[in-house]
């Protein structure tokens, strides 16, 4: 488990590597909180090009990483979601507060 | 219907061991010859019970993990086993969105996800000895 930071804009991409699971979480969980103080962060995305499993411990970090955003009066959102990762996100009802995208450009300018 | 294979294994009620534990589930049942699809639903719902068994059977505290693996011609029964805490209601457990540890950001979600998983899902506990959770699944006969 890694994951990587960049910004576009007031945007931060958190881009996951690896396996999502609550083995991972307390770690991923602090290295975003991490930056999204340090940033001048608005909103967030999750890419999820590089995720090869996540588990119901992957909506907790996603919808508690949601939550500081949304102190912030930010938006978040998730990209390059694949077929196992979209059905746990679908049946948790997450995707009402936080959209699925194909892609980071398109992510990027609904957030704007 | 008789059992054609087993596998029992027993690890410590760590979370180092969730990974383990769902790819020695995967790669027994990877005998059968399941689409990708129905290995990975396999994983996610081993991967659910041992979370479970890890964070709210032994609450992070040391114990083991029990895993057996019954494969039959074309389906796997999987029960995954602590001699934790147990489960005071179980209904209420298994309702989507209910979590006894919010403060740990958990989503309330893993049963919903065990049993969308997988084909049917019981849950065995008594308080103060323990809980089994058994996960059923046939797989689709493809290429015999």
């Amino acid at each position: 488990m890694q994951v990587k930071f960049s910004n576009k804009g007031t945007t931060l991409i958190v881009k996951v590597f690896g396996e999502l699971d609550h083995h991972s979480t307390e770690y991923i969980k602090q290295k975003i909180d991490g930056e999204l103080i340090k940033s001048r962060t608005k909103n967030l995305v999750f890419d999820f090009s590089n995720v090869t499993f996540m588990d119901s411990s992957g909506i907790g970090v996603i919808m508690g990483r949601f939550k500081n955003i949304q102190k912030l009066n930010g938006k978040a959102a998730i990209v390059n979601v694949n077929g196992q990762v979209k059905r746990i996100l679908e049946m948790s009802g997450i995707l009402k507060l936080i959209p699925v995208y194909d892609n980071l450009e398109i992510a990027i300018n609904n957030l704007m | 219907m008789e059992p054609i294979n087993e596998v029992k294994v027993e690890f410590l009620a760590k979370s180092s061991n969730e990974a383990f534990a769902r790819v020695v589930a995967a790669a027994f049942v990877s005998q059968l010859d399941p689409t990708l699809e129905e290995l990975a639903d396999v994983k996610t719902a081993v991967s659910e019970a041992v979370t479970n068994a890890i964070i709210h059977g032994y609450e992070n505290k040391p114990g083991y993990v029990k895993m057996i693996c019954l494969l039959y011609d074309n389906a796997v029964e999987i029960s995954v086993i602590d001699e934790g805490k147990g489960i005071e209601d179980i209904e209420l457990a298994r309702q989507p969105l209910y979590t006894s540890k919010p403060e740990m950001e958990r989503s309330g979600m893993g049963f919903t996800v065990m049993e969308s998983f997988m084909d049917r899902v019981e849950v065995f506990s008594e308080v103060g000895k323990g809980t089994t959770v058994k996960l059923f699944k046939a797989f689709k006969q493809h290429g015999k």
